[in-house]
Parts: C-alpha cells; sequence; structure tokens
C-alpha cells in the first residue's frame, strides 16, 4: 500500500468528531480543514468507519449469563451459612467454591459483608453519566432563545424528517402527535453528550417540548425514567436503538404521557 | 437495570471474541471488584470496573484462545487474510438480509483488528467513553489512544470499503 502522505492534524480532526474539543479549538481546526485536502480525506475516513458501527454490535449481557452470575453474587451474600456449611454440600461450582471460600475466610474477619452488599448497591445502581439530564435541560433552554428553537420550522414529519438527511449521522425517527394534542413544531440539530443530536419541537398549548434523539450502544428496550432539573422535567427512555430524552416546563404527568404517545406512535 | 455489567460483559467479549471466556472474564472480574471495592476511592464505577475486566482478561490468556490474529492486507500476502476472505460467501443473498449481512462483516473485520486497536475502538463507539478515560482504563497515554483509534478506524473503513467492492 502506498504510504498516504500525513498531516499532524489529523488526530485533531478525529478529536473534533468525537466531541473531545472546545469551541476555540474546533474553531481553529475549521480553519485549517478548510485548506487541508488530507484533512479533509480523514474526516471522510473516519466518519466512514464511525458510521459502520452502531448499536447492534454491543454485546449485552445474556440473560442466562446474568442469571448465573447473580445467583453467585446472591450466594455471596450469605456468607456465613456459605462458609459454615461443609465442603461437599456447599451449592457452589467447584471453581467459584474455592474462590469464596478462600474470600470469605479472610473477608469474614473484617467485616466486609456490608462492603461487598454496598459495593454491589453502587457497581449497580450508579448513574452512567455524570449528568445528563442537566444538559439535556441546558440544551432545552439555550434552545428556547428567539429564534433557535427549529432550523427547520414545519408541521410535516415528511418535510422535518428528510431535512436531517446529511446533516446528522442517522435517520431520527419523526412522528406527529398532534391527533394527541402534541403537534410537531419543527427540527433542528443540537449538541449534548458530546455529539450532534436531532431536537424535534413539539408543543402542547403554549409548552415547548423538546425530544433529543441520537443512536443508543445499549440497544435494549428502557422504560421511562423521570427527573426534575431547574424546574423543567425531564423523560428519558430507549426505543428502536435510541437513545430519547423529552424536556419541557410541561407539568411531569403530561410529559409522562407524551413520551407514552410517542412510544405507541407507529 | 445492570447498566455496568453490560458494559463489562461487552469488553470482556470484544477483548476475547469468544462467549465462554467473555463470561469467566466478567465473572473473575466481578469478583475481584467486589474484593477490592473497599479500597476504590474514585468517582467512576464504571472506568473502574471496565479496568478490572481489562486486566482479568489479559490475565485470563483467553485473548489468545478465540479466533486466531491475523493482520488484514490489502492483497494477500503469505500470513494475511484479505478483508476480501472475512466476507463469508454464504450468507443469505435475500436483499432483506443484507443489513444482516453488514452487520455481520462489520462484526468480523473489528474483531480481525489487533487487540490494542480493537479496544480503544470498542471503549470509545460502543461504550462511549471520552479518551481521558479510555486512558484510564487501558492505562496508556491520551496521544497514543488517539493514534491507535485513528488506526483502527483507518483500518476498519479501508477494508470495509474492499470488502463493498468485491
Amino acid at each position: 500500500m502506498i504510504a498516504a502522505p500525513e498531516c499532524d492534524k489529523v488526530l485533531l480532526v478525529q478529536a473534533e468528531l468525537d466531541g473531545e474539543l472546545d469551541a476555540a479549538e474546533a474553531a481553529a481546526l475549521g480553519a485549517h480543514r478548510a485548506e487541508c485536502p488530507i484533512c479533509q480525506a480523514a474526516a471522510a475516513e473516519l466518519a466512514q468507519a464511525r458510521a459502520l458501527i452502531d448499536a447492534r454490535l454491543y454485546h449485552a449481557m445474556p440473560e442466562d449469563v446474568r442469571g448465573r452470575l447473580m445467583a453467585q453474587i446472591a450466594a455471596a451474600q450469605r456468607p456465613r451459612r456459605t462458609a459454615d456449611s461443609p465442603q461437599g454440600a456447599s451449592p457452589l461450582p467447584g471453581r467459584w467454591r474455592q474462590w469464596w471460600s478462600r474470600w470469605w475466610s479472610s473477608a469474614a474477619g473484617f467485616g466486609l459483608g456490608a462492603v461487598c452488599a454496598a459495593a454491589l448497591a453502587f457497581l449497580v445502581i450508579a448513574p452512567q453519566a455524570p449528568d445528563l439530564a442537566e444538559q439535556i435541560v441546558s440544551g432545552h433552554i439555550r434552545a428556547l432563545q428567539p429564534g433557535h428553537l427549529e432550523d427547520v420550522p414545519s408541521s410535516d414529519q415528511h418535510t422535518v424528517k428528510p431535512w436531517f438527511d446529511g446533516r446528522i449521522d442517522f435517520a431520527p425517527p419523526v412522528k406527529d402527535l398532534a391527533a394527541q394534542r402534541f403537534p410537531l413544531r419543527g427540527g433542528r440539530l443540537d449538541y449534548v453528550a458530546g455529539r450532534q443530536v436531532a431536537a424535534l419541537v413539539y408543543q402542547r398549548d403554549k409548552h415547548v417540548i423538546d425530544l433529543f434523539v441520537w443512536p443508543a450502544a445499549q440497544s435494549a428496550a428502557r422504560p421511562n425514567q423521570t427527573a426534575e432539573r431547574q424546574g423543567y422535567n425531564v423523560v428519558h427512555w430507549v426505543q428502536d436503538g435510541m437513545n430519547l430524552w423529552a424536556v419541557s416546563d410541561l407539568e411531569a404527568g403530561q410529559l409522562r404521557e407524551f413520551a407514552e404517545d410517542w412510544r405507541r406512535s407507529p | 437495570m445492570l447498566p455496568h455489567l453490560d458494559a463489562a460483559y461487552n469488553l470482556a467479549r470484544w477483548l476475547t471474541r469468544d462467549a465462554t471466556a467473555a463470561e469467566d472474564v466478567v465473572q473473575e472480574a466481578m469478583l475481584r471488584a467486589l474484593t477490592y471495592f473497599a479500597s476504590f476511592k474514585g468517582v467512576n464505577p464504571r472506568a473502574w470496573l471496565l479496568q478490572i475486566v481489562r486486566n482479568a482478561a489479559y490475565a485470563s490468556a483467553s485473548l489468545e484462545r478465540g479466533m486466531q490474529f491475523v493482520p488484514i492486507a490489502a492483497t494477500a500476502e503469505p500470513g494475511a487474510v484479505a478483508a476480501e476472505d472475512l466476507v463469508s460467501s454464504a450468507d443469505d443473498p435475500e436483499a432483506a438480509l443484507i443489513k444482516t449481512r453488514g452487520e455481520r462483516q462489520v462484526r468480523e473485520l473489528i474483531a480481525a483488528l489487533p487487540v490494542e486497536l480493537r479496544e480503544p475502538l470498542v471503549l470509545r463507539e460502543l461504550e462511549e467513553l471520552s479518551y481521558k478515560e479510555i486512558a484510564e482504563i487501558t492505562r496508556i497515554p491520551i496521544g497514543t489512544v488517539m493514534s491507535r483509534l485513528f488506526r483502527a478506524r483507518q483500518l476498519l473503513a479501508r477494508s470495509a470499503a474492499r470488502g463493498e467492492a468485491t
């Protein structure tokens, strides 16, 4: 293969695509990129590679594996009984029995049972992002400034959906919920969680609802989660491989209703 | 909801490229995580758990057990696999299955990347971690993370383009 000529800025081009540059760095890079064919080619190639990878490649833990793992952990949370039971009668398979008995013989002395439970709870419950809800609300407030709400003002989903083609690296699902009294107002591009996302704008009476959409790493559908930040309500769910975040000053019950209507709508 | 368990399994699966090995690695890692949790002072439990998963995967030697690693070459050199060969000819010709085929092909192309390139790619694209978090998990400098990620994507894009051309 012929070695391509290099430019020392290509890693910055990649960093921009990954959302790792701040606005000033991105602007400086933009000026360079406009004149650098190597960086343009690199950006195209990186975009191709990124487009190949989607949530279907994610290996979520299969249910049977999860079941076996949780059974082992549950067994570990009954330390005394396991440790006191005669070796032959232990319900654990050989390798695990060995591990646990070794671990508990040292752990029991230090009273680590509680720590184990706390550790598990922490690993299991701790949120993935520091606070995405906060970012979502900030994005919503920013968009409410005059003139920022819609890049494509239209109540027609067949106008809004194609508008995103070529502007963003995925096709966001666009639904009109006028029949449910949540008419579509339009859409725009926004920037959340270090990436470009689609924002769909809906309305209920005088209240504006932003629905942020981007592809999810884990495709497994997730039930609604709700949060409240700075007086705004947020509902999050995962559906058809998409992360969905609805935010509005609507009261929580109505926003949940919006989420449910959206979820059920074809 | 067990988000970190999915993350642990995803990384283990992509590193070992084998379901059984991945399950062993995750079990081992959870055990270590529970043991050492008392000494955990950080703020990012997911990154911390992934670091343990990674160490367990490397320690288990299962990185060698699954598929054998061979470099992808533009042309078939001795000992190398041409990207075209990674596309299974047994794929269903139905148009409806093109998507599935594409997915399988991409899966194979990523699996064929050397582990030091595959690892940052999976952490960035599937776990959506920042460069800093990837550097912490893999214990390599951020600059190296960036260049490995770049090479991984370059190889992936080029081998996929060759696959489509056939």
